[in-house]
């Protein structure tokens, strides 16, 4: 009985918690491309609300991933469309 | 029974030569087609201009001219050239190859001449090879050259490549030299990522469909996905240049230039940034009126930031080329001494 719930508890542990990977990004973002981190939030799209390009995008996505210690593939890179996208895409890639 | 070989020498670059085609082609020509805008273009590549070679100015044409260039800043004649490497992907001809057109036109067909295959970084592998030719004793002074008439490949409706390629040409001679002035070459390929940047369809297309044509199969443009040749170019290209400054025994600091392939402004800034370049090393930034040239833009580059910044005679540059393969090849020389 007591084995499935420490495993959850385990992994509960190891996955980056939401609020910490929004904060990562907030500073990421304002460093690569100059956007305040008070207007990076969990709804706002790179593009259109944060005037994130596609190569700036590049360099947030590699800074996230040695700081977050995850990997970002080329492929899902486009798929990150939102900040929520790119927060939930590291935290479920840390799990 | 042992066999006679050469001692090993030493190699450096003893001069450069460019040509640029006559047309300058600014953003506002291109983005009509595009529903772009120069600040767009500007923002995204650092490019405001390129240039277009006419008709009379062909591959063989612009090499011969930036060859004879080089050649009398050496203040050599082809007579004394025993070997051209020739880098160009753009040469509408499969056999025989640019090089032997091009000595051919230059007035000394018995040297020995051959084309290498590796876009961006074609004029890398020319000057790693060419210097290790003179330091075995194979050839004694070797002309290396750059050269693409990309506007022949590039799509002008092509949304993410219209305003990046264009035409030109560079070359160096290389010869013996008393110290190294060129030092080893790092050189490779992450081939997995060869469909990152490609020219299709093949050839063969054209035959075993032949009653479609161009209109049908399209035109071998060349389409390249930015943001993977991004990425790579400035993580994994930063990475070659600091082992070619190790291989070289110097560090960033000891630079007076800095001159990797002319891709895009962002690419060489960032790439700059990631290998802690100082502000005392001058960057080339040919691309910004002259677009990317592919296996040209070093030299081309190379030739230019000599010309604006005469005191960089005879100090040191770290070369980077990478493109289509992918390849790369990065190397160390001592830029050639003023004419």
């Amino acid at each position: 009985m007591h084995s499935p719930i420490e495993i959850e508890e385990d992994e509960i542990t190891m996955a980056l918690a939401q609020a910490d990977v929004l904060a990562g990004l907030k500073e990421i973002v304002e460093e690569v491309a100059g956007i305040p981190a008070a207007t990076v939030e969990m709804d706002k799209n790179f593009t259109d609300d944060l005037d994130v390009d596609s190569l700036s995008m590049v360099e947030v996505v590699v800074a996230a991933e040695e700081r977050f210690g995850v990997k970002i593939p080329d492929d899902s890179v486009t798929d990150l469309v939102t900040v929520g996208d790119a927060v939930n895409f590291i935290v479920n890639a840390s799990k | 029974m042992s066999i006679k070989v050469a001692p090993v020498g030493n190699s450096r670059i003893l001069s450069v030569g460019s040509y640029r085609p006559k047309r300058l082609v600014p953003n506002s020509e291109i983005v009509d087609r595009i529903d772009s805008t120069d600040e767009w273009i500007q923002q995204r590549t650092g490019i405001e201009s390129r240039r277009f070679a006419g008709d009379d100015e062909t591959v063989i044409s612009m090499a011969k001219a930036a060859c004879e260039i080089a050649l009398k800043r050496a203040k050599l004649t082809i007579a004394d050239i025993d070997t051209v490497i020739l880098s160009t992907i753009s040469y509408p001809f499969q056999a025989p190859s640019a090089a032997t057109e091009l000595i051919n036109e230059l007035g000394n067909p018995k040297a020995a001449a051959f084309d290498i295959s590796a876009a961006c970084a074609g004029f890398c592998y020319g000057v790693g090879m060419g210097s290790d030719l003179v330091r075995s004793g194979t050839s004694k002074n070797v002309l290396v050259i750059g050269v693409e008439k990309l506007s022949d490949y590039t799509d002008p409706d092509d949304r993410a490549t219209a305003f990046i390629f264009a035409d030109g040409a560079g070359a160096v001679v290389i010869g013996q030299s008393d110290e190294p002035r060129i030092a080893q070459t790092i050189w490779g390929s992450d081939a997995d990522s060869r469909d990152a940047i490609t020219l299709t369809p093949s050839f063969l297309d054209y035959k075993k469909n032949p009653t479609k044509g161009v209109a049908d199969l399209g035109w071998p443009n060349i389409s390249q996905q930015g943001q993977t040749v991004f990425r790579w170019a400035v993580y994994q290209m930063s990475k070659a240049g600091i082992k070619a400054l190790e291989a070289a025994g110097i560090t960033v600091n000891d630079l007076g230039a800095f001159i990797p392939h002319q891709a895009n402004i962002r690419i060489i800034e960032t790439m700059a940034k990631e290998m802690k370049i100082p502000d005392s090393v001058l960057i080339a930034d040919d691309i910004r009126t002259n677009g990317n040239t592919s296996a040209a833009s070093i030299p081309l580059a190379m030739d230019r930031i000599l010309e604006e910044h005469p005191e960089l005679h005879g100090k040191l540059a770290l070369l980077i080329g990478y493109g289509a393969g992918l390849v790369y090849a990065a190397q160390v020389v001592e830029l050639p001494p003023r004419p």
